[in-house]
């Protein structure tokens, strides 16, 4: 299977090893990935504060040079909010044909033309369902037994637009993970949200959230995520969200691609552990041989 | 939480305010069921309950709105669009209050509009987001004092390699336009001429 892949801001930068690992892992699923060329950022959160308009030609334009690319393929997307956001182009087109003519309107000053045909697909709707439990098994070499994760999805993963799970209750991880043998913990936190940009701007209220998503994965060895915005809130402050909620709620977090590349027993390089903010070594040595 | 009385008589109320946020009218058949406060992981810190911010917008408190607290603390997770049961699309009409908010200038809540604001300088200038000079911009913008307090985060990213100095100029060294000018200065100015017409 072939995909016209996004990285995103984050993934070509702090989120380097989500970016590394979730190659590494499609590559040995047997997947094609082709960057799209000369990307630019989705607008984040960011650009609807400014306009409207904005928030959909900045997805738009990266949509356009990926549906200019030779060859067939979805737009693959690792980052929830790229995600959500160049979704957001294609369902607004699809509600309101005439916001095709402005988007096209902007980018003809960079020469692009957005047609509206390519799909915007997310790495674990591509993991879950392109490939699959079955296959997923078919290529671990060594089995995450006996490793509790916690599986955290976050919101944009699966909200508003919800094509391949359930948006309030998902379970396409906890199937991928229980396929490399991982023993899924039950987190009625997953869906919920980290937070996002609130933890540079309000943060008293961010490490509250991250407070009640740390206190509900206790228990687990690790939590998994799918989004370098839910890494980042959920590893990088645990000290602070400790002191905040008062009790210790250290706990290993990594991406999806690295356990499952741990799982399929890839290079340690492709995986970056060491670039991760909470230290994997007790679930290295949970798994043995680390 | 305290109650608050509004006063419905003053002349503050402005009568278009529901159009201009929600001009496609779903803001209208809000019934009140509070589903969204309930969904909503921030609800708590708000000055006023999302449910509450729909009533205040139906009835034209432009003011007493875009001087709230509530919209900054949205976190664009979407809980309360996928369940509202009337399928009003409250997420983008926050954007739409964080945009009116930052269009109109109001400076209480600085702290978060010059934060966007920091973010889509940089998109501007580079096409790609340098989370360093994002930081650094953003903190001048508010209170220089506050970035000490992220500086041990700072230098753990630092040691993990996960910001780098002159990011921006190393992830795209050809994306820079010439001349100080901006990689996306052309669209940006090409989508604010659209915005501009009727």
């Amino acid at each position: 299977m072939r995909y016209l892949y996004y990285p995103g801001c984050s993934m070509s930068s702090s989120a380097l090893e989500y970016d590394v690992s979730a190659r590494a892992v499609l590559q040995a699923l047997g997947a094609e990935v082709v960057e799209v060329e000369d990307w630019t950022c989705c607008g984040a959160s960011a650009a609807e504060t400014l306009s409207f308009l904005l928030s959909l030609v900045l997805p738009a334009r990266n949509l356009a040079l990926a549906e200019g690319m030779d060859g067939t393929g979805d737009f693959l997307v690792g980052c929830s909010a790229c995600y959500t956001n160049h979704r957001k182009v294609a369902e607004s087109v699809r509600e309101d044909p005439r916001l095709l003519d402005k988007i096209n309107a902007a980018l003809s000053v960079e020469n692009l033309a957005y047609a509206g045909r390519i799909r915007v697909r997310h790495l674990l709707d591509v993991l879950a369902n392109d490939f699959g439990p079955e296959a997923i098994a078919a290529r671990v070499k060594k089995s995450l037994a006996r490793l509790s994760v916690a599986p955290y999805y976050g919101c944009q993963t699966v909200r508003p637009y919800s094509p391949f799970d359930d948006d309030d209750y998902p379970m396409s991880m906890d199937e991928v993970l229980a396929a490399a043998g991982a023993d899924v913990f039950p987190y009625d936190m997953k869906a919920k949200c980290c937070s996002s940009a609130l933890m540079t701007t309000k943060k008293e209220v961010a490490l509250e959230l991250v407070g009640n998503l740390l206190r509900a994965a206790k228990g687990a060895d690790c939590i998994a995520t799918v989004c370098p915005m839910c890494q980042l809130n959920l590893e990088a402050y645990q000290d602070d969200v400790s002191k905040h909620m008062g009790e210790d709620l250290h706990i290993p977090v990594l991406y999806l691609t690295q356990l499952l590349g741990l799982a399929f027993d890839l290079p340690r390089a492709s995986l970056k552990l060491e670039r991760n903010m909470t230290s994997p070594r007790p679930v290295l040595d949970k798994l043995g041989g680390g | 939480m305290t109650q608050e009385i509004l006063d419905l008589t003053a002349p503050t109320r402005d009568r278009s305010f529901l159009e201009v946020i929600a001009p496609d009218e779903k803001l209208r058949a809000c019934i009140q069921c509070g589903t969204c406060t309930a969904s909503c992981a921030s609800a708590y810190a708000m000055d006023y309950t999302p449910r509450q911010i729909w009533r205040m917008v139906q009835l034209g408190l432009r003011d007493e709105v875009l001087n709230s607290k509530t919209f900054w603390l949205c976190s664009t997770c979407y809980a309360c669009t996928v369940r509202c049961p009337r399928g009003i699309p409250l997420t983008e009409t926050i954007g739409a209050l964080k945009r009116m908010a930052i269009a109109r200038g109001i400076r209480r809540y600085k702290e978060s509009s010059n934060f966007y604001r920091a973010f889509m300088d940089v998109v501007r200038r580079y096409g790609r987001v340098d989370e360093l000079e994002m930081m650094v911009r953003y903190f001048l913008s508010t209170n220089p004092l506050a970035m000490i307090g992220y500086t041990p985060l700072g230098l753990a990213m630092l040691t993990h390699g996960k910001v780098t100095v002159g990011e921006g100029l190393r992830m795209a060294p050809r994306l820079v336009g010439m001349g100080g000018t901006g990689r996306l200065d052309a669209l940006f100015r090409r989508v604010a001429e659209l915005e501009a017409k009727p």
